[in-house]
C-alpha cells in the first residue's frame, strides 16, 4: 500500500498566466513530502494537474511506473490517489457518516464499509458527530472529515491541500499525529502547507515552488536556510504564518 | 444488542449530550498495530445540539402512516359520492407523480420542468395502443406497465442530452422538450393531431365506476413511495444526494454521475408514464393541450416544494393537501384564472418564506427539535462506544 | 419561388432583430444576475397589452406609446426584482429564482386573463398593414419599423454597456460578482437596474410582436418564452452578441421551413437547440463552464 508520485516537466498556463513551468517533483513512496511556496506559486494548480481536475499543457505525471497524465479525477482516485481541497468540499446535506460512504470503495461489502467508515471517523476524532449533518460541522471538524473520507478507499498516495489552514493550534498537532500514524503504515503523503512549523516538523522532505517551478528540494533543515527559498518568500518564513 | 436497548441508550446519550456512557477499548487505527487507547471520547460539547434538521424520512411515526393508508383504502367505500372519488383518483395520481418527480429532481437536485413529457407519452401510448389492439374494460389496465416502460425508454435519450449541462440549462432544456412534445402531439397523425384520441370507455356500473381507477392509483402511489424509500436508503440514493450537494466532488470520489442521474430519471419516468396512462384512461381522452399542460410540472413542483423537497413524506403530503384544494377551487370558480393567480401567489409565498417547504418548517416549529429517534443518533451513540483518539481538550471548541 | 425565399429571408432577418432584442434582455439578466427569467415571455405580452390599452383607450400612436410603456416596464421590472428576486439567496438560489419567475409569470397571466379575457386582440396603426415594395417582394412596414427599433435599442444597449460607468459596473459584475463587490460596486443596484433594462426591452418587443403577430392572448407567452429560451440556450447564456446572431439565424430558418412545412416550422427552433447542445453544451457562443457544481 504505497506508491511514488512523480511529476515531470509539467507546464500549465491560464491565458497569459503561466501557472506551472516545467515543474518536476517526486513524492517518494512511504515518505511525507511537503510542498511550499508563496501564494500564486502554483501549488494547488499542481495538485489539480496531478489529480485530473486540470488539463496540462506539457509534461507527464506518473504513479509508480504508470502514466496517469490527463486521467480523470475518478480514474486517479480509483488508482489510489486521494486528495483534499483547500476550501473544504464536503457534502453538507448528508450526515458525516453518509459522507464517508460516498467514496467508491474497493470491493468491500456493505457492512464492512460502515465499520471501516466509523473506524476512520474515530481515528480522526469526529466519530461522535457521525449522525450530524456535515453542514453543521465547524471548520476544523470539516478538515477532519475531509481527511477521513479521503482515506476510505485506502489510497496509497494522499495529497493534502493545506490540512492545517485556518485550524486552531491544538488541532494542528492532532492532525500531524494522525498523518504520522498513517505514514508509518506506508502511505505516501504530499502536503501543501503555509504553516512552516507544521511542514518542518512533519515532512521528511520539502520541495519549494516559486512561480511555477521548483526552486529547491531537500530535507527541512536544509530548506530552512536555503537562500533561494528565503528569496522566494521575500523574507523569512515567519511572514507567511 | 437489541434495538430497544439501543434506543434506550440513545435516549440516555441525548441527555448527557452524546457523551459515551462507558469507555470501551477502541479499535486500532487503520494500518497500525499500536494498542488501542481506552480513553473515552474527549469533550465534545452537547453533540446533540449540533444536530440540525432531523432526517425526515424517520420522523413520520409508523402508526401515523398506517392510519393514513387505512383511511385512503376505505375512502371510496365511505364517500361514495362520485365527485369525492373523482377527487380521490386524481389526487392519488398526483401523489404518485409527485413522489416520482421527487425521486429524480428531489434527490439529484436537477429540477425537471418537463416531466409532462413522460406523463403525456404514457397517456398517448395507452390510448393509441388501446385503439390499435382493440382493448376494452379491465384489459386496458394491462397497458399501464407498458406505458411506463415506453416513457422510461424515451427518458434515456432525453437524459443523455439534458444531463450533460449545468443545472440552469438543464431546467430550460426540459422546458424545450416539453414544447417539442406538445407540438409533436398536435401535429402527428398517430396522436390524432390537435383533436386528440379517445380512450375506450369501460361499461362498468356508474356507482362504482371510479373504484378500479382509485385503487390502481392508490397502488401506484404506494409503489412510488416505496421506491422512494428504497432508493433513499440505498447506496444509489446516497450517490444521488452527493451529486446534489457537490457533483464534481462526488465524481472525483468515484461516483459515476451520468449513469446514476440517468437511472433516477428512468425510474422517475417509468412511474410518471404509468400515472399519465391511468389518468388518460380515467378522463377518457387525450388532447394535446391537456395532456401536455404547462401548469402540470409547475403544480408538481409546488406540491413537492410545499411538502419538502427531497424528503419522502413531502411529495405525498404536498399532493394530498394541494391537489384536492386545486380541484375544489376549479370547481368553484367559473374560470380558472383566479386559481392561477392564487397558485402563483402561493408559490411565491412558499419560495420566499418557506424555502424548505411548509411542512418541514411547520414540523420543526411544532416539535422544536425534540424528535430525536433517529438512526443518526443511534450511530452517534454507537460511535461513542468506539473510542475516539484523544483529541486535545481545546479541540472541544474546534474552531 | 425565389421571391418567396427572398421574402422569407427578409422577414426572418427583420423579425429576428426583434426577437434578438428580447433575447438580449433575457441573456443580460442571466449574465448579471445568474437567473433565468422565464417570465420574459409574459412581460412581452404585458408590454403588448399596455400598448394596446394606450392605443385603443387613449388613442395614442403605438410608437409614441412606447415612450410610456418602456419606462413603465422598466419600473415593473425593478419592483419585481426588489420584491421577489432579491430576497432569494443561498445554495438553491438558481432554482428558486427560476421558480419565482415562473410564479410571477403565472400571476401576471392570470391578471391579464381577468382584465382582457381570452379573446385575440392585436395592435393596429396605419403602418401595421402597409408595406414597401422592394425588388421582387413586399416588406411589411411594421417589420422594418420593428427592425429599426431593435437596432436603436441595441445601439442604446451598447452605449450603456460600453460607454458609461454603470455599463462598466454591469460588465464587471457579469464577469465576477465577488470581485465586483470587492471593488465597491453595488451589485444590488446593478442587478436591479439590469433586470429593469431586461424588462424594458420587452415593451418594445411587445409592441412589435403585438403588431406583427396578427393577434395575441395571454396564452401567447408560452410560445414566446420557449423561443426566447431556445435562442438564449443555443447562443450560450450570457452572450448578447451571440443572442443577436442566433435569433436572426433561427427566425430566418424558421421562415424558410415555413414555406414548405408550416406546422413543423417552429420545431426547428427546438431541434436545433437540442442538436447543438449535444455537441456543444455551452452553446454556440457560450463562455461559461459546461458544468459547475
Amino acid at each position: 500500500m504505497s506508491g511514488t508520485l512523480r511529476a515531470e516537466g509539467v507546464s500549465k498556463s491560464f491565458g497569459g498566466l503561466q501557472a506551472l513551468a516545467d515543474c518536476s517533483l517526486t513524492a517518494p513512496a512511504g515518505r511525507i513530502t511537503g510542498l511550499i511556496g508563496p501564494n500564486g506559486s502554483g501549488k494547488t494548480t499542481l495538485f489539480n494537474a496531478i489529480t485530473g481536475y486540470e488539463h496540462i499543457d506539457a509534461g507527464q505525471v506518473y504513479l509508480d511506473d504508470r502514466r496517469i497524465t490527463g486521467a480523470s479525477p475518478q480514474r486517479v482516485f480509483s488508482l489510489g490517489v486521494g486528495r483534499t481541497f483547500q476550501l473544504t468540499r464536503i457534502f453538507p446535506r448528508l450526515t458525516v457518516l453518509e459522507n464517508m460512504l460516498v467514496p467508491a470503495n474497493r470491493g468491500r461489502p456493505a457492512r464492512g464499509r460502515r465499520e471501516h467508515a466509523m473506524d476512520l471517523l474515530a481515528f480522526t476524532g469526529i466519530a461522535s458527530h457521525a449522525g450530524s449533518l456535515a453542514g453543521t460541522l465547524s471548520y476544523g471538524q470539516r478538515k477532519l472529515l475531509e481527511l477521513a473520507y479521503v482515506l476510505v478507499a485506502d489510497p496509497a498516495v494522499v495529497l493534502l491541500d493545506e490540512p492545517a489552514g485556518g485550524v486552531n493550534p491544538s488541532l494542528i498537532h492532532h492532525i500531524a499525529d494522525r498523518i504520522r500514524e498513517l505514514n508509518s503504515a506506508g502511505r505516501t503523503f504530499l502536503i501543501v502547507e503555509h504553516n512552516m512549523e507544521f511542514v518542518m516538523g512533519l515532512c521528511h522532505e520539502v520541495t519549494v515552488l516559486d512561480s511555477g517551478t521548483v526552486v529547491a528540494s531537500g530535507p527541512p533543515e536544509v530548506i530552512r536556510t536555503d537562500p533561494r527559498v528565503l528569496d522566494a518568500y521575500l523574507g523569512t518564513e515567519a511572514a507567511d504564518d | 444488542m437489541t434495538s430497544d436497548r439501543a434506543a434506550g441508550e440513545a435516549a440516555a446519550s441525548e441527555q448527557d449530550g452524546g457523551r459515551p456512557v462507558a469507555p470501551e477499548p477502541g479499535t486500532t487505527a487503520p494500518g497500525t498495530t499500536a494498542p488501542a487507547t481506552t480513553a473515552p471520547a474527549a469533550v465534545t460539547p452537547a453533540a446533540g445540539t449540533r444536530h440540525a434538521r432531523p432526517l425526515r424520512s424517520r420522523s413520520v411515526p409508523v402508526a401515523g402512516v398506517a392510519v393514513l393508508i387505512a383511511v385512503i383504502a376505505v375512502f371510496p367505500l365511505v364517500f361514495t359520492n362520485p365527485t369525492a372519488t373523482n377527487f380521490g383518483v386524481i389526487t392519488l395520481i398526483f401523489v404518485a407523480v409527485a413522489a416520482a418527480w421527487n425521486i429524480f429532481s428531489g434527490f439529484s437536485g436537477y429540477l425537471s420542468l418537463g416531466h409532462a413529457v413522460f406523463y403525456g407519452t404514457g397517456a398517448y401510448f395507452l390510448v393509441v395502443a388501446a385503439k390499435d389492439w382493440n382493448l376494452n374494460g379491465a384489459d386496458v389496465f394491462w397497458l399501464l406497465p407498458l406505458a411506463g416502460a415506453v416513457a422510461a425508454l424515451i427518458a434515456v435519450p432525453l437524459g443523455l442530452v439534458a444531463l450533460r449541462v449545468r443545472r440552469h440549462t438543464f431546467v430550460v432544456i426540459t422546458i424545450a422538450f416539453f414544447f417539442i412534445a406538445q407540438l409533436s402531439a398536435s401535429n402527428l397523425a398517430v396522436t390524432g393531431g390537435s383533436s386528440g384520441v379517445l380512450a375506450p370507455i369501460p361499461n362498468w356500473a356508474a356507482a362504482t365506476f371510479n373504484n378500479p381507477f382509485y385503487y390502481l392509483a392508490m397502488l401506484l402511489a404506494a409503489a412510488a413511495v416505496a421506491l422512494s424509500v428504497l432508493i433513499r436508503r440505498s447506496r444509489f440514493g446516497l450517490q444521488l444526494r452527493a451529486i446534489r450537494d457537490d457533483e464534481d466532488r462526488a465524481a472525483g470520489l468515484g461516483v459515476r454521475a451520468m449513469p446514476v442521474k440517468l437511472a433516477a430519471l428512468v425510474l422517475s419516468a417509468f412511474i410518471t408514464g404509468m400515472a399519465g396512462a391511468l389518468w388518460v384512461y380515467f378522463i377518457g381522452q387525450a388532447v394535446p393541450q391537456f395532456v401536455f399542460d404547462p401548469l402540470f410540472d409547475l403544480a408538481v413542483v409546488l406540491m413537492v416544494f410545499f411538502g419538502g423537497l427531497g424528503t419522502i413524506a413531502g411529495p405525498v403530503l404536498g399532493a394530498l393537501i394541494l391537489e384536492p384544494t386545486q380541484l375544489y377551487l376549479n370547481l368553484q370558480e367559473s374560470n380558472s384564472y383566479e386559481s392561477e393567480i392564487l397558485f402563483g401567489a402561493l408559490f411565491l409565498v412558499v419560495i420566499l418564506f418557506l424555502p424548505r417547504g411548509v411542512l418541514p418548517t411547520a414540523g420543526e416549529w411544532l416539535t422544536a427539535g425534540r424528535i430525536r429517534r433517529l438512526r443518526g443518533d443511534w450511530l452517534a451513540w454507537r460511535a461513542g462506544r468506539t473510542a475516539d483518539r484523544p483529541v486535545p481538550p481545546a479541540a472541544g471548541n474546534l474552531s | 419561388m425565389a421571391s418567396e425565399i427572398g421574402q422569407a429571408i427578409a422577414a426572418g432577418i427583420l423579425g429576428g432583430g426583434v426577437y434578438a432584442l428580447m433575447a438580449a434582455g433575457l441573456t443580460l439578466i442571466f449574465g448579471v444576475l445568474d437567473i433565468i427569467n422565464v417570465a420574459q415571455g409574459i412581460f412581452v405580452v404585458l408590454g403588448a397589452y399596455l400598448s394596446y390599452v394606450l392605443s385603443v383607450h387613449l388613442h395614442l400612436d403605438l410608437l409614441l406609446g412606447l415612450l410610456i410603456t418602456v419606462p413603465a416596464m422598466f419600473v415593473i421590472g425593478l419592483v419585481i426584482y426588489w420584491l421577489f428576486i432579491r430576497p432569494l439567496r443561498g445554495a438553491e438560489r438558481t432554482s428558486m429564482t427560476l421558480l419565482a419567475c415562473f410564479a410571477v409569470a403565472l400571476i401576471i397571466e392570470g391578471v391579464l386573463y381577468q382584465e382582457f379575457g381570452s379573446n385575440y386582440v392585436s395592435l393596429n396603426a396605419w403602418y401595421t398593414t402597409a408595406s414597401v415594395h422592394v425588388f421582387d417582394f413586399y416588406l411589411a412596414d411594421i417589420y422594418l419599423i420593428g427592425f429599426g427599433l431593435a437596432a436603436i435599442a441595441f445601439g442604446a444597449l451598447y452605449l450603456i454597456l460600453y460607454r458609461t460607468t454603470f455599463g462598466r459596473a454591469v460588465r464587471a459584475t457579469m464577469q465576477n460578482q465577488v470581485a465586483a463587490r470587492l471593488i465597491g460596486i453595488d451589485v444590488n443596484r446593478v442587478s436591479a437596474v439590469t433586470f429593469g433594462i431586461g424588462t424594458a426591452v420587452t415593451a418594445i418587443g411587445g409592441m412589435v410582436y403585438g403588431a406583427i403577430s396578427g393577434g395575441f392572448t395571454p396564452n401567447s407567452s408560452y410560445d414566446l418564452i420557449s423561443r426566447l429560451l431556445a435562442i438564449v440556450i443555443l447562443a450560450g447564456m450570457g452572450s448578447i452578441g451571440g443572442a443577436l446572431v442566433t435569433a436572426i439565424f433561427m427566425t430566418t430558418i424558421e421562415a424558410l421551413v415555413d414555406i414548405w412545412q408550416p406546422d413543423w416550422a417552429v420545431v426547428v427552433f427546438y431541434l436545433a437547440m437540442v442538436i447543438i447542445l449535444t455537441f456543444r453544451p455551452a452553446g454556440l457562443f457560450g463562455r461559461r463552464a459546461v458544468r459547475a457544481q
